[in-house]
């Protein structure tokens, strides 16, 4: 049976198109979801899209976090399905509790777009385990508020549990502590990073790499072996 | 230190997108009978010295040329005892 | 306030109305007058005023733009012309491309950032209007002197609206330009493009047919933005201590534009509407005149219903208000249902306002009496044509005159070396990334080319790989020297960035920024500007699909340069084949296309190294142009070539360095015999490109190029981490890319 992934359009989202169509090149069935339904359509995982939901309106997240179909999401992702938050979606994450730490204005304060290069720091989530521990992959990201913050205990946490997955590297392009671009949750299903995998999965198209390509075959490979 | 609160205003004429996704998710959340929400910014000024005429002059200054775009926002100035 | 109904103007003919304060002249008062057979009410002096002001009713402009449609070329592509929302072209495959660029100008003197965000709103719903779905944004602006204090307020604040704005509706913003020049201090130029695609069968129009139908306001609530601000922000100018009077600016939620888009498509999809119009300058005046006028010509609106924002605005307010983020569609009374159902879906408020009526009057009623009764051609359509005196300029024979080839060259190679990176660090040739890289160019997955390149790409088709490109030019110097040549040159340059990025160009949107038609000067260089651009257009077989027209770009006496800004529009049949500017290969050899001649006039060396304008901008040659472009085309298809770099502005050695630093290698070069190494790397000969050819290519391509008559010579090789020029100097990357790109976030943050 095909892997079923949800990808999530709350209103002001914006990557939701292409993130389904990381899923479908990664060789699973997308599947759209909707904000305002709590059915999350028997999908075996699902990704929160970057965006602006909202407008990013009140704080980035803040408002998308309250709408029926996180209450399943969240509720499904205490049980352990995959969820991968990119972006305005790890906003979500954070917002939603299910990640520590929060997003605030990148120190520059300007919104920034580029090519990035970050290090995968744990290959084990369900998000990341067809990349090697340490491999370097570049992928877009562009965001305003995408400074990683949490307090010194929770940062120490993350470090010493292995849950910080992504780190920048060549420069950390919006003052995030200890330089994070990503985290996972203690289990490892839940992921959430600032740049945009599904933005790098076709040769051609943007940065033309296809380094974002794995974390849709690693969730597929993870539920086929579950 | 004294401190000096400006808080900055969107005209009331002028759209305040921010204001109105607020209000329209209060209800979602079981929060009714919040006819409008405008949101703002507040600045809290620590001024050395004391703050008579001249200072609040000078804030007001501030405020009117750099603190708030007057082109669309309103401001007031007040001191916090 | 008493209400000024139809009735009560009727029994009142001698009331004071405020007709000069609005802007109207005392002949089109009377033509009011007459139109109605007594004096207008309020609400419709407030509708004639707004929709006959300069900005909307083109009354200095167009009995030049005329030329566009007179002298259009054939052109089997063309689906929808000048005068709809927005013109669309065929580009195969059943799609259908439309695209356009506009100008915001003053509102984003007066605030940066939200006229430039509102400038980005307007543009996309035109789009969107005809039934396309947003692809991509571009924006071509243009500021004062880099280092002067306001271009610090205004710069910052234009690219973050436009980021803020842009990348919140998800668009990529794959193109644009940067420009400095005093001309433009007290004028910034924000002009803003969009292109959108859809199926043929898609192409919705602005029109109000089918008595019975249903009048359908839908998006943002109304408000008190921008009130006055088409006739007062866009017709008249400032005085040196700021806008005299200081209107309600409109305020963008990009949010909104967001559901409104993804809301609108949906409704498309279900084929739900018989007309649509977006509502941008003149608001409500100008949707239900222009539907009512293209369709079948009677409408009744009850105005009280429109969703208010602020409840004490009155009706002509109401009419009047610019608020953002409103659509305005015409929906069979069957389908209504539907339509509000999937409003409701997506947050956004819709009301049905009023109906197409049978009869030819646009009649408004408020609390049921009625307070207009016009016939909407009269509003829309026929409103005053000025045929504006002009006269060439007395200073422009001196100017012409100063020839920039007098000007003192470099008197060895270490200043040739010199001039050469003061030239890549000034601010119009520097890199502006510190710029681009505030907006979004990877969302929706499609892009395959953005700036630096000299042309954006999206894809449009992912089984096909068809794809669109569109670049956007325009140069104030050589338009100031010789406006019909400038005119030329900047299609033609727009025309070959197009080409060089192996895209087939298509079609043209032109907005064209000028100084006051007041001034005959200005006016001349505007007619010849436009004869220019149209003689060009028919000649290279592209047709002006619609445009913009922004006058008044002066403070004072002082005009802008005049700056017709050209929009191309290209089709790819294969976005694989599409050929970047970068030199990646080491060994590739590096071809120079076209003739090199002694020209300077306008060049930005003479610019950078003497602050000096005079003499005549390069020549043109629009037969040459057009074999460039097919060679390009043709080289990039078969995959002769894998880079390509257009020659304008900076001359050759701006395009190498580009070239270069894009693709992280270096070049040898040697000069061509019977060419000075001055003129071989800072001539602003117009119809050139450099490319870089596999050695394995270099036959096929040199022999393609003999064929058919292009001027093709070999100047060096893609080679090591310098570009070196023999016998000259060398210039290391390094060096090149810290010059290149450090002035800009110096000049700004």
């Amino acid at each position: 049976m095909t892997t079923r992934v949800g990808v999530v359009t709350f209103p002001g989202t914006l990557d939701d198109r292409d993130s389904l169509r990381a899923v479908r090149l990664a060789g699973a069935e997308p599947v759209s979801l909707w904000h305002r339904d709590k059915d999350l359509k028997q999908v075996d995982a699902v990704v929160l899209a970057g965006g602006f939901s909202y407008g990013d309106y009140l704080r980035a997240g803040a408002i998308s976090r309250f709408s029926p179909v996180m209450e399943t999401v969240i509720e499904q992702a205490r049980a352990g399905m995959p969820v991968l938050g990119i972006c305005n979606g790890f906003q979500i994450l954070t917002e939603s509790h299910l990640l520590p730490g929060a997003m605030l204005r990148n120190n520059h304060l300007h919104f920034i777009c580029r090519d990035q290069k970050l290090r995968v720091e744990n290959a084990e989530t369900a998000w990341t385990a067809d990349y090697e521990a340490g491999q370097e992959i570049s992928v877009p990201l562009k965001n305003i508020d995408g400074r990683y913050v949490a307090d010194e205990r929770v940062l120490d946490e993350l470090e010493a549990e292995g849950r910080v997955a992504f780190r920048y590297l060549d420069g950390n392009p919006n003052g995030s502590l200890r330089d994070i671009a990503g985290i996972t949750n203690a289990e490892g299903n839940v992921v959430g990073l600032m740049p945009h995998p599904e933005h790098a999965v076709e040769p051609l198209i943007g940065t033309g790499r296809t380094d974002g390509l794995a974390f849709f075959t690693s969730v597929i490979k993870k539920l086929v072996t579950a | 230190m004294a401190r000096v609160v400006v808080d900055v205003m969107l005209k009331p004429e002028i759209l305040d997108p921010q204001g109105q996704a607020v209000q329209r998710a209060l209800p979602r959340l079981g929060f009714d009978g919040i006819a409008d929400v405008r949101q703002g910014k507040r600045f809290e000024l620590e001024v050395e010295g004391p703050v008579d005429e001249d200072a609040l002059a000078r804030i007001h200054k501030m405020a009117e040329t750099f603190l708030a775009n007057t082109v669309i926002e309103d401001f007031v100035v007040r001191v916090e005892s | 306030m008493s209400l000024d109904t139809v009735k009560h103007a009727t029994d009142t003919p001698d009331a004071d109305q405020p007709w000069a304060e609005l802007g109207l002249k005392e002949d089109e008062y009377a033509r009011i007058r007459e139109i109605l057979g007594r004096r207008p009410t309020g609400a419709e002096l407030a509708m004639y005023s707004v929709m006959w002001s300069e900005h909307c009713s083109y009354k200095s402009s167009k009995v030049h733009l005329k030329q566009f449609g007179d002298k259009a070329p054939e052109n089997d592509a063309m689906l929808v012309g000048i005068g709809e929302n927005a013109g669309v072209v065929d580009v195969g495959q059943g799609y259908a491309v439309t695209f356009k660029v506009e100008s915001h100008n003053h509102p984003s003197y007066i605030e940066p950032y939200q006229g430039a965000a509102t400038g980005v709103g307007g543009i996309v719903r035109d789009i969107l209007a005809m039934g396309a779905r947003p692809v991509a944004v571009v924006d071509p602006l243009r500021f004062g002197a880099a280092d002067h204090p306001d271009t610090k307020r205004v710069l910052p604040g234009v690219v973050a609206g436009i980021g803020g704005y842009g990348n919140c509706l998800g668009l990529p913003n794959i193109g644009g330009e940067v420009v400095f020049d005093p001309c433009y201090q007290g004028n910034p130029l924000v002009n803003a493009g969009c292109i959108g695609v859809m199926k043929h069968e898609d192409i919705h129009l602005a029109q109000a047919s089918g008595p019975g139908n249903k009048v359908i306001l839908y998006g943002a609530r109304t408000g008190g933005d921008g009130i006055g601000g088409v006739s007062v922000l866009a017709s008249e100018t400032f005085d040196a201590t700021g806008p005299a009077k200081r209107p309600a600016v409109q305020v963008g939620d990009p949010f909104q534009e967001k559901l409104l888009i993804e809301c609108t498509l949906e409704i498309f999809g279900e084929k739900l509407v018989a007309g649509i119009q977006d509502l941008g300058g003149a608001g409500l005046s100008c949707a239900t005149s222009e539907l009512a006028s293209a369709g079948s010509g009677g409408m009744r609106v009850d105005l009280d219903t429109v969703p208010l924002r602020d409840a004490t605005l009155s009706p002509e307010e109401i009419l009047m208000s610019e608020s953002q983020e409103r659509m305005c569609a015409i929906v069979e009374p069957a389908k209504v249902a539907r339509f509000l159902e999937i409003c409701e879906k997506w947050d956004v408020i819709a009301t049905v306002i009023g109906e197409v009526t049978e009869g030819e009057r646009l009649e408004i009623f408020w609390h049921g009496e009625q307070i207009v009764d016009v016939p909407p051609r009269t509003v829309a359509h026929e409103g005053p044509v000025y045929h504006r005196p002009y006269a060439r300029p007395e200073w422009q024979d001196a100017l012409q005159a100063d020839d920039a080839g007098k000007l003192p060259r470099p008197a060895g190679s270490a200043e040739l070396r010199e001039q050469v990176l003061k030239l890549v660090a000034s601010p119009n040739q520097a890199s502006k990334a510190w710029i681009t890289d505030q907006y979004d160019r990877f969302v929706q997955g499609n892009t395959v080319l953005a700036q630096p390149e000299d042309a954006g790409m999206v894809r449009i088709d992912e089984k096909t790989n068809l794809g669109v490109a569109m670049a956007t030019d325009g140069n104030g110097r050589y338009t100031k020297l010789d406006p019909y040549t400038g005119a030329q040159l900047a299609l033609a340059e727009s025309y070959r960035n197009v080409a060089a990025s192996g895209a087939r160009p298509l079609a043209v949107s032109d907005c064209l920024n000028f100084g006051s038609p007041e001034d005959p000067g200005v006016m001349w260089q505007f007619a010849e500007a436009t004869r220019g651009l149209a003689d060009a257009c028919l000649k290279l077989g592209t047709p002006v699909t619609g445009g913009n027209v922004s006058l008044y770009n002066q403070t004072g006496d002082t005009a802008i340069h005049p700056t017709p800004v050209v929009a191309v529009l290209g089709v790819i049949d294969d976005v694989n084949r599409r050929t970047p500017i970068a030199f990646a290969e080491e060994g590739q050899l590096i071809y120079l296309l076209g003739d090199t001649k002694e020209e300077f006039g306008g060049s930005a060396w003479s610019q950078v190294i003497h602050d000096h304008l005079g003499g005549l901008p390069p020549a043109v040659d629009l037969d040459r142009e057009k074999l460039l472009g097919e060679i390009l085309i043709s080289a990039s298809r078969d995959g002769m070539i894998d880079a390509a770099h257009d020659l304008s502005d900076g001359g050759l050695v701006q395009a190498v360095v580009e070239s270069c630093l894009r693709g992280g290698k270096g070049a040898r070069l040697v000069v061509p015999d019977g060419l000075s190494a001055f003129t071989f790397l800072f001539s602003e000969s117009a119809g050139r490109a450099i490319v870089s050819v596999p050695r394995s290519e270099e036959l096929r391509f040199t022999d393609m190029c003999g064929a058919r008559g292009l001027p093709v010579t070999r100047i060096g090789v893609v080679d090591g981490e310098e570009v070196e020029v023999q016998g000259e100097f060398t210039l290391p990357l390094a060096e090149l890319k810290r010059a290149h790109e450090e002035t800009i976030p110096a000049l700004l943050v």
